[in-house]
């Protein structure tokens, strides 16, 4: 048999992730550009697609005349409290179904019942309860954000390591210092992910709600826009919601690395 | 504080619903100031009777009592836990906190003596990091200052150092003793490293298999303090061969048993 020498190479080179940051940053604005250059081209009517430029000004007029910040107050109140009160409700009904035995006994099959119910449905029957105004666009938010937030602090507190929960006890803690110290922070992470999804469905609802009987907001303003073929001013809402959408799930997760230090350093 | 263990025993149910006897009439004693192993091969039911001991598991059978004299307030046991079971989301300090907290100390009052217990198991520059930024010896320090802190009247060891490197893991050995002769508690020590058990104890229980019965007593008669090179003196080679001798055919069918 013949000697061979042969070099060892890195055969799992291909499996390499790098992070492509210049990459990253022009996928985003050649779509922009490339979104500017067809409507200039006149390949599109500004009617169907207004230009990049066009809905930035037109933010801007809407900016200065205030027509923007009237629909975005409106909306922000909404979103902010039903958010508030569906998020609450969520961490408390999944805290307390997670550790109490007979809650959850009681808890879950409604939950889980109810559970697959698309919210927006129940929009009408919460008009008839709650009247047109302000209450039924919030509770129905509110109710979004309740389920993925209850089951997901459910998960969290059913996940806590069972292991810290006996080193508590055996530290002399009892039934609330270990929800208090224990459950909870074990459950945060948790917690945030359902808060993030909360969001999501919170903006999808504020939207559907305005556009079902409301005379401000921003998914009042897409429709008006809509019906009066007003075209660069329903994109402008289309970016407002969009930049709503970024913004809130950066802020959560900045409060995410604030609240959770432990999982980031 | 001397533990006085009579005749416990401890059946559950597993999944299948049968019945399952971890423990089977065991009695023992740990002596004021005395360091006492608990050995036995897996599935003999030690860490159930430190649980025992501990209040977190009720027995089925039979009396734990906790015999002599106890200041107000003061915990009958602190735990050290074989896999740390510190809290993440709690720093160093705040960890050895936590059962000052319980106890209902003021603030000040923790601080004070968690820094105190920190400063001993030589963690005073690392109070404010959180425990996953320290290596596993580091971490099993936090446990043991945690459980030092409470100023517990026994110290129960659930295998504390077995999810430590070998090396690690002799150092710990050693700085443990150094802090059993200072403040001479007495210490249930459960391991199934039979060299460890002897090279730290005044006598070791060893356990038989499931159902744990105790098979035996040995009696570790090594000078004190103990120094690594004692483990080449034919007294802690003769105890680690009886040892070995009671328990080997037990480890044996705990090794081909594939529900273990």
């Amino acid at each position: 048999m013949a000697t061979t020498r042969v070099r060892v190479e890195d055969r799992a080179a291909f499996l390499t992730r790098r992070e492509h940051r210049i990459v990253r940053v022009l996928a985003l604005v050649g779509l922009v550009v490339l979104w500017e250059l067809f409507t200039r081209a006149g390949w599109v009517p500004a009617l169907f697609l207004p230009s990049p430029l066009g809905v930035l000004r037109e933010l801007a007029d809407m900016a200065r005349s205030g027509q923007i910040l009237t629909h975005l107050a409106a909306s922000l109140e909404r979103l902010l409290l039903g958010f508030g009160l569906g998020a609450a409700a969520g961490i408390a009904v999944g805290v307390t179904v997670g550790f109490f035995s007979l809650a959850d006994a009681v808890g879950q099959p409604v939950i889980a019942a109810t559970f697959p119910i698309p919210k927006i449905a129940l929009l009408p029957l919460l008009i008839l309860w709650l009247g047109i105004g302000e209450a039924s666009k919030v509770s129905v938010i509110a109710l979004g954000v309740f389920f993925p937030m209850a089951i997901n602090t459910y998960t969290g507190v059913r996940q806590a390591d069972p292991l810290l929960i006996r080193a508590a006890v055996s530290f002399g803690a009892g039934r609330w210092s270990v929800i208090r110290k224990v459950i909870i922070p074990s459950a945060l992470p948790m917690v945030f992910a359902g808060l993030k999804l909360g969001a999501g469905t919170a903006l999808l609802l504020l939207v559907a709600a305005e556009m079902i009987g409301a005379e401000s907001g921003i998914g009042f303003l897409v429709l008006q826009a809509g019906n009066l073929m007003e075209t660069t001013k329903l994109m402008v809402g289309i970016v407002v919601l969009s930049v709503l959408g970024v913004l809130s799930h950066w802020s959560l997760g900045r409060l995410e690395r604030l609240i959770v230090p432990w999982r980031h350093t | 504080m001397r533990v006085i263990v009579e005749r416990l025993s401890k059946t559950y149910r597993d999944r299948d619903a049968r019945q399952v006897v971890a423990l089977e009439d065991v009695s023992l004693r740990v002596e004021p100031e005395e360091l006492v192993a608990i050995l036995g091969p897996s599935g003999c039911g030690k860490s159930t009777l430190l649980n025992i001991l501990a209040g977190l598991l009720p027995a089925s059978a039979g009396d734990v009592f906790f015999e002599g004299e106890r200041r107000p307030g003061q915990p009958l046991t602190a735990t050290v836990f074989q896999e740390f079971a510190l809290f993440p989301w709690r720093t160093v300090r705040a960890n050895v906190e936590f059962g000052l907290e319980e106890l209902g100390l003021p603030a000040p009052d923790r601080a004070a003596r968690a820094r105190q217990h920190l400063e001993v198991m030589g963690l005073r520059d690392f109070e404010t990091k959180f425990p996953h930024q320290l290596s596993g010896g580091m971490r099993q320090r936090v446990g043991i200052a945690r459980a030092l802190a409470v100023d517990p009247a026994v110290l129960l060891m659930d295998e504390p150092f077995s999810a430590l490197d070998a090396q690690t893991r002799t150092l710990m050995m050693e700085e443990l003793l150094g802090i059993w002769e200072r403040t001479r508690k007495s210490i249930l020590y459960v391991t199934h490293n039979i060299p460890e058990a002897v090279f730290m104890a005044d006598r070791v229980v060893v356990l038989s298999r499931r159902p744990g019965r105790v098979l035996d007593v040995v009696p570790i008669k090594l000078e004190r303090p103990r120094v690594e090179a004692q483990q080449g003196e034919p007294g802690f080679i003769q105890a680690v061969d009886r040892i070995w001798g009671l328990i080997k055919s037990q480890a044996r069918a705990a090794l081909m048993d594939a529900g273990a």
